[in-house]
């Protein structure tokens, strides 16, 4: 079975919530350099949730969907279920058994957007 | 082609279509056979044992080591471990006594393992300087400019693995040895591929590897003249490089000795000697033509599929592309999909690909196991590819 399924490939092609904040709490980009997936998160925050997220990206199929699956399931999420959710959450959402190469790809969404919630944390101490 | 059982296995219900051999060769049966031979029937330590066991061990070592340095004109050969490994032995010795107003040179298309070593030497205070690639090719004239009376070692690949390019080596070395600079020569991608005499190209010393051309992984070979390796430090120590250990000081072996320390990779030798063998009597010549037919073909075809295609018309057997709009990884789980096993990625030679302004690419990479038959599943895998992604 291909792991290319009508879902990801939708995903891909018509990102959610793709773009940019005027006004965002936090902006952080990450990378993957070995292949040059790129993820960057503009976030709001109202208290310790998420009022609204965007990203934008370049880089495989895998790694822009997953962000896009991502993006769609944040509304109501705290910060903390973000920071303390686990892989095989967004393994979930995409559907798909990867190899051990492209895990890496569809983890770079919920990587990026925990280090950007680690780094408003530290700004706002 | 019976000589490699894996061909007859299925991946992901589809036959095998390996094309990655510049990432590592298929490995023929009788080098299989000449590495069991070793642990079945003469398993032993070389050199230090006195027992029959021991020195038929030598024997098949030693005979390895002639053979192999003989593939390529050379007078003396080191096992190492890779070629990485004998460039890492030959960036920190020759690195040493270098100082500010030394320079090294390299080209812009150097694989990792051969910029790496020399980058991290280069804190020393050493100058490294990068000769320039401009579509898909050196800047002899470029080279000639960089390097000069103070540079002590230009060091090139002769294939690239990624834009296929082969550089002219006689040139190069002709203006290093003008100015009395070493030559390092990084024949990974060359040995396994074409005819290389490490004499009339005039390089100093080249390093490749056994699992590119058929032989087993671990196992790499550092070639030179005796009397440059003489002259070089020792840059690992242990046993067996000695010729006497106080608790004081120590002297070493004599070459080659003094460049293998420890126990070496005995078996991966004698595999590296079968596989030379075995490359042998297919004729280098011929591996040669073959390759380099499977890579026309293969630009021929994706260029009618309108692929983005690096490197230059001539070239070894290897072709690096990119179709427009789909990421190197999305295509080459799509191919793996088919069975058909090609690389994506930067191919270690990530300063190359920024400076061409991509992120990563794919590559299918030739040898003597593949066919014109091959190339028809791959162009048809990649217009499928295509499709899902239109």
């Amino acid at each position: 079975m291909s792991i290319y399924q009508e879902n990801i490939l939708d995903h891909y092609k018509n990102p959610r919530q793709s773009g940019v904040l005027d006004n965002p709490d936090v902006v952080f980009k990450d990378h993957n350099p070995a292949c040059g997936d790129e993820i960057e998160w503009h976030v709001n925050f109202n208290e310790s949730n998420i009022a609204k997220a965007r990203f934008t990206g370049r880089g495989c199929a895998i790694s822009q969907a997953a962000a896009s699956m991502l993006a769609e399931n944040l509304d109501g999420k705290s910060a903390e279920e973000i920071v303390s959710m686990d892989n095989d959450k967004v393994m979930e959402l995409l559907g798909i058994e990867l190899s051990a190469m492209r895990v890496k790809c569809a983890l770079l969404g919920l990587k990026a957007l925990q280090k950007a919630i680690i780094k408003w944390r530290s700004e706002n101490e | 082609m019976k000589d490699f059982p894996i061909l007859e296995r299925k991946v992901n219900g589809k036959s095998l279509v390996y094309l990655d051999s510049a990432a590592t060769s298929l490995t023929p049966k009788q080098v299989v056979s000449a590495m069991n031979d070793y642990y079945e029937n003469y398993n032993a330590n070389i050199n230090r044992g006195i027992h029959q066991l021991g020195e038929e061990a030598t024997e098949m070592y030693e005979l390895a080591r002639k053979k192999i340095a003989r593939f390529v004109n050379s007078e003396e050969l080191i096992f190492t471990k890779s070629t990485t490994d004998t460039l890492n032995i030959l960036a920190h010795a020759l690195s040493q006594g270098l100082d500010k107003k030394d320079n090294v040179v390299l080209t812009e298309m150097e694989h990792h393992s051969n910029l790496v070593p020399w980058q991290q030497m280069a804190k020393k205070g050493f100058e490294l300087r990068f000769a320039p690639v401009n579509d898909g090719v050196l800047d002899i004239d470029a080279m000639q400019q960089l390097v000069d009376d103070k540079t002590a070692v230009v060091s090139v690949v002769h294939a690239s693995n990624f834009l296929g390019t082969i550089n002219p080596v006689n040139e190069i070395a002709k203006i290093a040895h003008d100015n009395d600079a070493l030559v390092v020569l990084d024949a990974a991608q060359s040995v396994p591929h074409m005819p290389v005499d490490m004499k009339k190209l005039g390089a100093d010393f080249i390093a490749f590897s056994g699992h590119k051309m058929m032989g087993p992984t671990g196992i790499g070979a550092l070639c030179a003249s005796k009397e440059l390796l003489e002259k070089l430090p020792p840059v690992m120590f242990g046993g067996g490089m000695i010729k006497s250990v106080s608790y004081k000081e120590t002297s070493f072996a004599d070459i080659p000795d003094r460049f293998e320390p420890g126990t070496p990779n005995i078996a991966g030798a004698v595999g590296f000697g079968a596989a030379v063998d075995y490359l042998k009597s297919y004729g280098m010549e011929k591996v040669e033509k073959h390759n380099h037919s499977l890579a026309n073909s293969t630009m021929d075809l994706l260029s009618d599929i309108g692929a983005d295609v690096y490197g230059p018309a001539e070239r070894t057997g290897l072709v690096s592309f990119n179709l427009p709009g789909m990421h190197a990884h999305d295509v080459s789980t799509l191919l793996d999909e088919k069975g058909i096993a090609i690389r994506a990625g930067h191919h270690c030679v990530m300063p190359l690909h920024d400076k061409m302004g991509l992120t990563a690419s794919c590559r299918a990479s030739f040898h003597i196991y593949n066919k014109d038959s091959e190339l028809d599943a791959l162009k048809e895998a990649l217009l499928s590819a295509k499709e899902v992604f239109k």
